[in-house]
C-alpha cells in the first residue's frame, strides 16, 4: 500500500515536533502539517499555565523555608523533653494492651483543628498499611506542579510549544535532586523563567533564567561573594565561578567557542551579589531573587575584551546581554534545536540558517522556531531519531486519551526510564543523542514501561484504531499493524503498538 | 502448603465418577444440588481471568481420549509413563504444573469443568476477552463486568455491604463498571515484560528495525546471563521477583483483603501470557511456567484465606480454547472449548464436571476445536446464585444479559 504523503508528513508533525497525535488529531494536521504547528506556535501565551496554577516560586520558598523552621523547633522540643524525661524516671514499658501512639507521632505532633480524620478517603477501606505521613511541602509542591505540566502536555493541540519548553527547560537545567529548595523551586522556573520567554527574546530568557532562585541555587551563586567585597566581613569565603561558567559553556557561547578561564572568572566577579531572599532577608521578600549590594565584587569587568563598568546587579545583566547576542551563542542554539528536533548529527547547511534568523531577528525564538518547521529539511530528514522517555510516555499518554488525576505513573516511568522530572545528573541537562536513549538497558526499560502503559491505557482503547490515528491510516507498516492484530489482548497489543518501531522512532 | 488428607473417602467417588465420565451419558442436571446452609456463611469469590485463551486440552489433557494423543501431538501427555499427567478421575489428567491444584482436588476442594466456553465463537482475543468479562452475548460493549454487575443485583442488605476488589495495576473489566469497587496492586514497582511480549517486540524489530532489534536482544540476552541458568527473560533482578512470583503475590494479597472482617468478598485478578501459539511445550514450557504461576495463586488464596476458604469459590477462566492439533511451529491456534479451573472450600469439588464431546475428527467444532458442550455463564450462575441469594431473573438480566435460556449449572457447591 503506498503511504499517503499527507499522513506522513502529518505523522512528523506530531511525533517529530509535537507530542504526538490524540485520536482525530492526525486528520487535523494532514491538510496543511506545517501550517498547523505555525498555528499553535502563533497562539497567543501558549506557552502559559494560567488555569489552576501552582503557588509561585517565592510563595513555595518561603512555604519550604517555613516547614524546615518549624520542624527544627519541634525537633528542639522533642529533644528537650527527651531529655527531662530520662532524667525523671525511666519509661514504662510497652506491655501489652499499651499501646505506645504518642510516641510514634510523626514531627507533626497536634493536628490542627479543622476537619478531622474521619474524611471521607479515610472511610475508604485499604489493605492494612502504615499510616503515610503528610508528604513535605516541598514534595507536594513538586507533585502539583508534575500535573499542572502533565495536563498542559496532554491537552497541548501539536505539542510542539511544550516540546520546545521542554527543551528549554533542559537547556536551561536544575536538578530537584540538589535540595529541598530546588524541589520545591524546579517547577516554578519552567513556569516563570522559561514559559513566558520560550517564543520572546532569547536575551530575554537568559535574563529570566539566570535570575531565578532555582538557577542561582541550583549552581551555587548564592554563596558566591566578591573578593573585595566589604573586604574582612566574610572572611574563608568568596567566589563561585559555577554559574558564571555554565552560563558560558551551557547556556549561551558553548564549550570552544573561545572564551577563556579569565573570562569566566571576571563574569564570576560581576555576577556576585545575585542571590536568593532567604526567610529573614532584608533584602527582598523571602524566597524570590534577592540582589546583595554588599556582596557584589566592585569594580569594572572585562569579558571577551569589552568592559562593563561597575553597576550593580546591572554590570550582570549588561554581560548576560552581549552572551546572549554573540555569534557562537547563536550557532550553539541552533546546533542544539536542530539536533534535537531533526537529527543527532545536524546538518550543517540547516544550522546556518536557523543561525542566521536567530540573529537576524535578535534572538527572537518564535521566529527562529517557526524557521526550523518551516523548511524543507527538516521535514525529509529519515526518522531515525529514538523518541525521548518524555515524548515516549507523553505520546502514548495522547494516543490513548490517558489522563491520570495524579502524576504518579507518569512520574514512576520517567524515573525507570532514566528521564526524572527536573532532574538531570548535570547542569549539562538529558542527553539528546538516540544512542543515549535506546541503550539496550534503555530499550528493556521501554519494553517494560510499555507493558504497564498497556495495562493502564487500555479502556476501552481499540489498540487497532489507536494505530491509525497515532500512525496514520497508511504510515504503519505491514509488520506493525499485523502484531497489534495478532496481540493475546488489547494490553499487550498497545505495548507492541507503543515499541513499534514507527511509534519509537521519529 | 496444602496437607493431602490422610484418607480420601471413597464413599462418595461412585456418585462423583458419574458426573464425566467417558462413555457416560449425562448432563449436570444430573447432580443433585445438596442442601446448604447458606445463611450462615460469609461467601468469597474470586474471578482469574487468564487471557490469551489457555489450552484446556493440556491443562487437564483428556489422556483417556482414544484421539487425544495422535491429534495433540507432541504437546500430549498421557495417563502414565514418562509423559504422564497427574491422574483424575474419568479419563482425564491435570498438567504436571498443578500440584496445588491436585491436592485440592485430592481434598475435594477443586474441580474442573471441561468442554466450557463462553457465547463468543469467533476468535479474536479482544473480543472474547470482552465476552468473557463483560458476560454480555457477544462483543462491542465494555462498560461493566459481569461481577461488577452481580455486586449491583445483590438483593436486601448485601447490596452495598458486600464489595468488589479489583487486583492489578488496572482493574479487570469484569469487576468494572458503576458499583465501587477497591483496587489494589502487589508492591514492588512495575511488573516486568513477559517473556511472550518479549519475543513479540523482537520478532517485529527483527522484521522492521534490526538496531532496536539488537539493543533488545542484548539486553535481554544478559539478564538471561545473570540470571544463572536461565528463567523467563525480563522477569529476573526485578523487584516484583520473576512471573510465578508475582502471580503467587497477587493471590496471596487478594486473599488477605478476601479474609479480612468487613472486606471485599468478591474479586478479580488476570494473569497474561496465555497466548502459546509457539513452543508451548508439554511438562516444560511456556504454558507449563504459566500453569505454574495459576497454581502458585490458588496455593497462595488457599494459604491467605484461612479460615475463610470453606466459603469461598474461586474460578479461573480464558476467552476460548486453542486447536485440537499442533501447528507448525509447536504450538497451538485460536480455537473454542476449553477448561475451567475451579478451587475452594464451598465446593463439591474431587471430580471434572463434563458432557464430554469426544475428539473424534467429525465432532469437533468447525473440524479443528473441542466443541463446546457447557455454557460457562451456566456455570458461573451455579456458583454465585445460591450463595448470594441471586435470583434467576437478575442473573439472566443484570449480571449476564440476555441469558434466561442458560440455566444455572447445579450441584457444584455444598
Amino acid at each position: 500500500m503506498a503511504i499517503n504523503p499527507s499522513d506522513a508528513a502529518a505523522v512528523t508533525a506530531f511525533n517529530r515536533f509535537g507530542l504526538g497525535a490524540r485520536p482525530g488529531d492526525l486528520n487535523d494536521a494532514a491538510r496543511d502539517p506545517r501550517g498547523f504547528l505555525l498555528e499553535e506556535l502563533w497562539t497567543a501565551n501558549v506557552a502559559l499555565i494560567r488555569d489552576h496554577a501552582p503557588p509561585s516560586g517565592a510563595e513555595a520558598l518561603q512555604a519550604y523555608y517555613l516547614e524546615q523552621q518549624a520542624l527544627r523547633a519541634e525537633r528542639a522540643k522533642m529533644a528537650a523533653a527527651a531529655m527531662q524525661t530520662a532524667m525523671l524516671a525511666p519509661a514504662p514499658p510497652a506491655g501489652p494492651g499499651m499501646t505506645a501512639a504518642p510516641a510514634i507521632r510523626g514531627p507533626s505532633a497536634s493536628p490542627p483543628p479543622g476537619p478531622s480524620a474521619a474524611s471521607p478517603a479515610a472511610a475508604k477501606a485499604e489493605p492494612p498499611k502504615a499510616p503515610a505521613s503528610k508528604p513535605a511541602v516541598e514534595q507536594a509542591q513538586f507533585l502539583a506542579e508534575a500535573q499542572a505540566r502533565l495536563q498542559k502536555q496532554l491537552e497541548a493541540r501539536a505539542g510542539f510549544v511544550e516540546r520546545l519548553v521542554a527543551f528549554w527547560s533542559n537547556h536551561f537545567a536544575v536538578s530537584v535532586a540538589k535540595s529541598g529548595e530546588l524541589r520545591a523551586a524546579a517547577g516554578p522556573f519552567e513556569r516563570e523563567a522559561i514559559r513566558p520567554h520560550a517564543l520572546g527574546k532569547f536575551s530575554a530568557l537568559l535574563g529570566a533564567a539566570e535570575s531565578h532562585p532555582a538557577m542561582i541555587l541550583y549552581l551555587d551563586n548564592q554563596n558566591s561573594i566578591g573578593p573585595d567585597a566589604a573586604p574582612g566581613k566574610f572572611a574563608g569565603r568568596g567566589l563561585n565561578e559555577n554559574l558564571a561558567r555554565e552560563i558560558m559553556e551551557l547556556h549561551t557561547l558553548g564549550v570552544g567557542s573561545g572564551y577563556t578561564q579569565a573570562d569566566v572568572a571576571e563574569f564570576a566577579r560581576g555576577l556576585t551579589g545575585w542571590s536568593v531572599a532567604g526567610p529573614d532577608s532584608e533584602s527582598g521578600a523571602p524566597g524570590g531573587f534577592a540582589f546583595k549590594p554588599n556582596w557584589h565584587e566592585p569594580g569594572p569587568r572585562k569579558i571577551l575584551g569589552k568592559t562593563y563598568a561597575e553597576a550593580g546587579v546591572e554590570q550582570g545583566r549588561a554581560i548576560l546581554d552581549d552572551l546572549a547576542r554573540h555569534p557562537a551563542t547563536a550557532r550553539h542554539i541552533a546546533t542544539k534545536l536542530v539536533r534535537h528536533f531533526v537529527a543527532d548529527d545536524p546538518a550543517p547547511d540547516l544550522v546556518a540558517m536557523l543561525a542566521k534568523r536567530f540573529q537576524d531577528s535578535d534572538g527572537d525564538l518564535a521566529v527562529v522556531a517557526s524557521a526550523l518547521v518551516s523548511d524543507d529539511r527538516a521535514w525529509v530528514a529519515p526518522r531515525v531519531k529514538v523518541r525521548t522517555p518524555l515524548e515516549f510516555v507523553v505520546g502514548a499518554a495522547r494516543a490513548t486519551g490517558f489522563a491520570p488525576h495524579d502524576p504518579g505513573f507518569y512520574l514512576q516511568a520517567l524515573n525507570l526510564l532514566g528521564m526524572p522530572l527536573w532532574q538531570p545528573s548535570g547542569p549539562n541537562g538529558f542527553p539528546d543523542m538516540s544512542d543515549g536513549w535506546a541503550s539496550p538497558e534503555g530499550m528493556k526499560a521501554r519494553l517494560d514501561i510499555a507493558w504497564a502503559m498497556g495495562q493502564r491505557m487500555r479502556g476501552g482503547a481499540e489498540p487497532l484504531a489507536v494505530l491509525k490515528s497515532t500512525l496514520g491510516e497508511t504510515a504503519a507498516s505491514p509488520e506493525t499493524v499485523q502484531a497489534v492484530s495478532r496481540a493475546e489482548s488489547r494490553e499487550q497489543a498497545l505495548a507492541l503498538l507503543f515499541m513499534a518501531p514507527e511509534f519509537q522512532r521519529r | 502448603m496444602i496437607r493431602r488428607p490422610v484418607d480420601v473417602p471413597l464413599s462418595r467417588r461412585g456418585f462423583i465418577r458419574a458426573a464425566g465420565g467417558f462413555g457416560v451419558a449425562c448432563g449436570f442436571g444430573f447432580l443433585a444440588a445438596p442442601a446448604s446452609a447458606a445463611s450462615a456463611r460469609d461467601p468469597r469469590f474470586v474471578v482469574i481471568i487468564l487471557r490469551g485463551a489457555m489450552d484446556g486440552l493440556s491443562a487437564v489433557p483428556p489422556v483417556g481420549d482414544p484421539d487425544y494423543a495422535t491429534l495433540h501431538g507432541d504437546l500430549a501427555f498421557a495417563a502414565s509413563g514418562d509423559r504422564a499427567a497427574l491422574p483424575l478421575d474419568s479419563g482425564f489428567g491435570l498438567h504436571p504444573s498443578l500440584a496445588a491444584f491436585k491436592t485440592l482436588y485430592d481434598l475435594k476442594q477443586a474441580m474442573v469443568v471441561h468442554a466450557v466456553a463462553t457465547s463468543y465463537r469467533d476468535r479474536s482475543h479482544f473480543d472474547g476477552q470482552d465476552v468473557l468479562e463483560s458476560g454480555n452475548p457477544g462483543p462491542g460493549r465494555t462498560d461493566s463486568g459481569w461481577l461488577n454487575r452481580t455486586l449491583a443485583a445483590l438483593p436486601g442488605p448485601a447490596k452495598g455491604a458486600i464489595r468488589g476488589l479489583g487486583v492489578g495495576a488496572t482493574a479487570p473489566l469484569v469487576i468494572r463498571g458503576p458499583a465501587p469497587a477497591l483496587g489494589w496492586a502487589p508492591p514492588g514497582g512495575l511488573a516486568p515484560a513477559g517473556a511472550d511480549l518479549t519475543q513479540r517486540v523482537l520478532d517485529l524489530y527483527a522484521h522492521s528495525d534490526a538496531v532496536l532489534g539488537e539493543r533488545l536482544h542484548a539486553a535481554v540476552a544478559a539478564e538471561k546471563v545473570a540470571a544463572e541458568g536461565g528463567g523467563e527473560p525480563g522477569s529476573t533482578k526485578k523487584p516484583g521477583g520473576g512471573p510465578v512470583d508475582q502471580m503467587r503475590a497477587a493471590a496471596a494479597g487478594a486473599g488477605r483483603l478476601l479474609a479480612t472482617p468487613g472486606g471485599p468478598r468478591l474479586a478479580a485478578l488476570a494473569f497474561d501470557g496465555f497466548d502459546t501459539h509457539q513452543n508451548e511445550g508439554a511438562a516444560q514450557g511456556l504454558l507449563a511456567q504459566r500453569l505454574q504461576g495459576l497454581d502458585a495463586s490458588f496455593e497462595a488464596l488457599h494459604a491467605s484465606l484461612g479460615e475463610a476458604w470453606k466459603d469461598t469459590i474461586v474460578i479461573a477462566v480464558t476467552e476460548f480454547g486453542r486447536t485440537v492439533r499442533v501447528n507448525g511451529t509447536h504450538g497451538t491456534d485460536h480455537g473454542t472449548a476449553t477448561a475451567a479451573l475451579l478451587a475452594g472450600g464451598a465446593l463439591a469439588g474431587g471430580r471434572v464436571v463434563a458432557d464430554w464431546p469426544s475428539l473424534r475428527p467429525e465432532r469437533l467444532y468447525e473440524g479443528r476445536d473441542l466443541y463446546p458442550t457447557a455454557d460457562l455463564r451456566g456455570v458461573i450462575k451455579g456458583l454465585i446464585a445460591e450463595p448470594f441469594g441471586l435470583s434467576a431473573k437478575a442473573l439472566a438480566e443484570t449480571v449476564f444479559p440476555d441469558s434466561a435460556q442458560v440455566a444455572p449449572t447445579r450441584g457444584l457447591i455444598v
